[in-house]
């Protein structure tokens, strides 16, 4: 038995340290979890790259667990936005990420996923996906190496020994509410924006003209 | 090396005496054709004096003339340099007759121009937008069309660190983020411009055989573990065979093209990184080539940083296409194993990248008149190691698992065909023409840097499938390790830079068209300097995209499964795709 799965404070008898580890439901239910959370197999740009190169032989993944990506959201654990977030793709991304079962992660991998990076001005380029989705884990770099890739999931996988069942959101009463999917209409649109829709617009236009007129 | 010093005496100004005038602007070359002559000039162009592969279409906004202009570059498949040649139309409505019916390769390149500078191209087949979605405002390119982050036409920004405070174009925007709406659009009675259209589309097509089978539309992508990111296909499949496939790109578009008019000459070298992102190095040349050939004579490449340049090169291109023959053997199923051994190599490559500019992927390395560092100790011994030593061997080992196996081979042998006729026809470059049986390697055909002084050989195939696809990339990256291997034994000492480096510099009005054979295929850059610091007009030729237009003729009559096969074989990248 792993000895961090041990908690405070028993005496285990030396013969039985292999045997028995008197722990708690918190630990035995995270140290299940941390090292089976499984990314889903989901790349957008060059940082998908590092991502695979991660995964692969010199890097490797699988020492923390993670090695089996899943195409369908259905069966993965982590969101791993690889890349540049376009307003083309956030639609499916927020899909995605509603489809995926909880618990559930994201990690933001490289600058542009966690603020639009160096194509933040373009016209087709949303700044990061936090504007869509809660991130638990931000990794800068450009593209993260696959050595701070590691170091960001090690630290997802920190938090997750931090959580309780007593209050994870998971198991709150109620339903989870889903992430509104973005539209895409002359921009794109957030369905969140729509109660002050029209005022923001005309802010918009009068900061505009004011401009004009200076 | 184009034919400038021609062009006044060309025979096809005799063979059009009438609307075809040489281009007199300063620093500019090719002719420029008149909108209604433009499909007899180009079949004549085709048929009569053998320009037979037209390489780049694109659309400049000349908005202090009022005019729009589609530029052309036509090659000889047999080599040689290109026939520039253009239209020039009023800015109020930009029509030109579309040339899909001549060159069938101007396709998708049409309709970028179409989605992004708003030139309508009469006659094309399926004028829509194809790296924006149907719906979106404006048209991106055009030069009085404002992104939602606007400051300023050119950087440096004057508002970054104002008194030293961090300015943030959310911050600025009512709404907080990266979008602007037509001043009287209201989002709840938008209805979206869905892909049903798309989908009508392709259900049109009857059978009219006695079985009354239903055609299936199926949809795949953009997240799909085999298209390679973010690009998406539409097929119409009778029972598993393919009878229409449309694909439907811009996933990724990142606006390049725009972000690149804004900056510096300089900036776009980090940004041209981000294209093909597996081969950074080829993309920073192609760029660097155009811009070093507007400056023509005022900057010469020292001789130790061409060869530092060639060494490169000739890397990415080894990295490219093991990570194409890893990433195809995945389409086929053989899930990973052989991309281990793909990785393992290529991350040797990878660390002598990161020792001569600083990252593993994004190398940002070359400069306008050289490359950006010197080769650090150490390094070229490792180089020398590989190049002599490890990666040949590592080469006939990958062949030997993979070429005969019975698997690869019944599942790539027939599959995807492209005739030779077909591929000059759609503009395919790289291995996908190679292996059709066109020997064309820009390398040979038009040779820039020192190509001509290496031996090697242009690696051709006949039978234009997927194995032969595989096979070529095989073949290719013996060719790299002989050039490398001469290279090697040739680098000279000196300087890897001309003069000292600059961060700012006057590029002299005109246009440039550089290319360069990527490991994809022909990479070309095209850039209008008005003469300022930051380019007019920036355009990358990308082959991932244009590759693409043959797609849907390989994969008609083959079973979906080989579908995912062809693409893969066709290698592409959706950082070079959408740019
Ligand atoms: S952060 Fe850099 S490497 Fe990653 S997707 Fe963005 S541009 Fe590419």
């Amino acid at each position: 038995m792993p000895d961090e799965l041990n908690a405070k404070g028993y005496d285990i008898p030396p013969e039985m340290q292999n045997t028995v580890a008197i722990t708690t439901l918190d630990k035995l239910y995270n140290w299940g979890r941390r090292y089976s959370a499984w990314p889903m197999m989901f790349g957008l740009a060059c940082c998908a790259i590092e991502m695979i190169a991660t995964a692969a032989s010199r890097f490797d993944l699988a020492r923390f667990g993670m090695e089996i990506m899943r195409p369908s959201p259905r069966q993965a654990d982590v969101m791993l936005v690889s890349g540049t977030v376009t307003k083309k793709m956030v639609p499916q991304i927020v899909r995605l990420y509603n489809q995926m079962p909880e618990p559930k992660y994201v990690v933001a991998m490289g600058a542009c996923a966690s603020g639009g990076g160096p194509f933040k001005e373009g016209y087709n380029v949303v700044s990061g996906i936090d504007k869509f989705l809660p991130v638990d884990v931000y990794i800068p770099g450009c593209p993260p190496t696959p050595q701070a890739l590691l170091y960001g999931l090690m630290k997802l996988q920190e938090m997750m020994d931090k959580q309780s069942i007593k209050s994870v959101r998971w198991y709150q009463k109620g339903d989870l509410p889903e992430i509104p999917v973005p539209i895409l209409g002359p921009d794109l649109i957030d369905p969140r924006d729509y109660p002050d829709f029209e005022f923001k617009l005309r802010q918009a236009y009068a900061e505009k003209t004011e401009e004009e007129a200076s | 090396m184009t034919d400038t010093t021609l062009v006044a005496e060309h025979p096809l100004l005799e063979r059009f005496p009438e609307g075809v005038t040489p281009d007199e602007r300063k620093g500019y070359e090719g002719f420029i054709v008149a909108a209604d002559r433009l499909v007899e000039f180009a079949t004549a162009l085709r048929d009569e004096f053998g320009y037979d592969y037209l390489s780049s279409v694109t659309g400049v906004d000349y908005l202090p003339d009022g005019k729009m202009e589609v530029v052309y570059h036509a090659y000889k498949s047999t080599g040689g340099g290109a026939l520039v040649f253009k239209v020039q139309v009023p800015r109020e409505n930009p029509v030109v007759p579309s040339l899909v019916s001549v060159y069938p390769g101007a396709d998708f390149q049409e309709r970028e121009a179409w989605d992004l500078l708003g030139i309508r191209f009469e006659g094309h087949p399926n004028l829509k937008r194809i790296l924006m979605w149907e719906g979106f405002a404006g048209h991106p390119l055009r030069k009085d069309w404002k992104e939602a982050y606007f400051e300023e036409e050119k950087k440096p920004f004057g508002s970054r660190w104002p008194g030293g405070a961090v300015h943030r174009a959310e911050d600025e925007n009512p709404f907080g983020k990266n979008v602007v709406y037509p001043p009287d659009f209201d989002p709840e009675k938008w209805t979206p411009v869905g892909d049903e259209a798309l989908y009508a589309g392709l259900r049109e097509f009857k059978k009219d055989d006695d079985l009354k089978t239903e055609q299936v539309v199926v949809n795949l992508g953009p997240q799909h573990p085999s298209t390679h990111g973010v690009f998406r296909m539409v097929v119409t499949l009778d029972g598993e065979t393919v009878v229409r496939l449309e694909p439907v790109m811009g996933y990724l578009h990142r606006n390049h093209e725009k972000i690149g008019e804004r900056n510096t000459y300089l900036m776009n070298i980090p940004f041209t990184d981000r294209l093909d992102y597996l081969s950074s190095m080829s993309n920073n040349w192609g760029y660097v080539q155009a811009v070093e050939k507007l400056l023509g004579d005022k900057i010469q490449v020292p001789e130790r940083a061409e060869y530092l340049r060639v060494i490169m090169a000739e890397f990415t291109r080894i990295v490219n296409h093991i990570f194409a023959i890893g990433t195809l053997l995945n389409d086929l199923g053989a899930y990973f194993t052989p991309m281990l051994y793909a990785l393992e190599e290529r991350e040797l490559i990878l660390d002598i990248f990161e020792a001569v500019s600083g990252s593993r992927m994004m190398c940002n390395y070359f400069r306008f008149g050289g490359v950006a560092r010197d080769l650090p100790p150490g390094v070229y011994e490792k180089m020398r190691d590989l190049v002599f030593e490890r990666l040949p061997r590592k080469i006939d080992e990958l062949d030997r698992y993979l070429t005969e196996n019975e698997v690869v081979r019944a599942r790539c042998e027939g599959v995807g065909v492209l005739t030779p006729e077909e591929a000059i026809a759609f503009s395919a470059a790289g291995p996908v023409l190679r292996a059709s049986g066109v020997p064309y390697d820009v390398r040979r055909a038009d040779p820039y840097g020192i190509y001509d002084r290496f031996e090697f050989d242009v690696a051709v195939r006949y039978h234009g499938d997927v194995y032969d696809r595989y096979l070529i990339r095989l073949d290719e990256i013996r060719q790299s390790i002989r050039i490398l291997q001469q290279a090697l034994d040739q680098l000279p000492e000196g300087d890897v830079i001309f003069g000292s480096p600059k961060y700012s510099m006057r590029v002299p009005a005109g246009e440039a068209y550089g290319r360069v054979e990527g490991p994809k295929g022909e990479l070309g850059f095209y850039v209008v300097s008005d003469g300022s610091a930051n380019p007019w007009r920036y355009h990358v030729r990308a082959p991932s995209f244009i590759n693409l237009t043959a797609l849907s003729r390989m994969c008609e009559g083959d079973k979906v499964a080989d579908a995912i096969i062809i693409l893969g074989s066709i290698d592409i990248v959706l950082g070079e795709t959408d740019r």
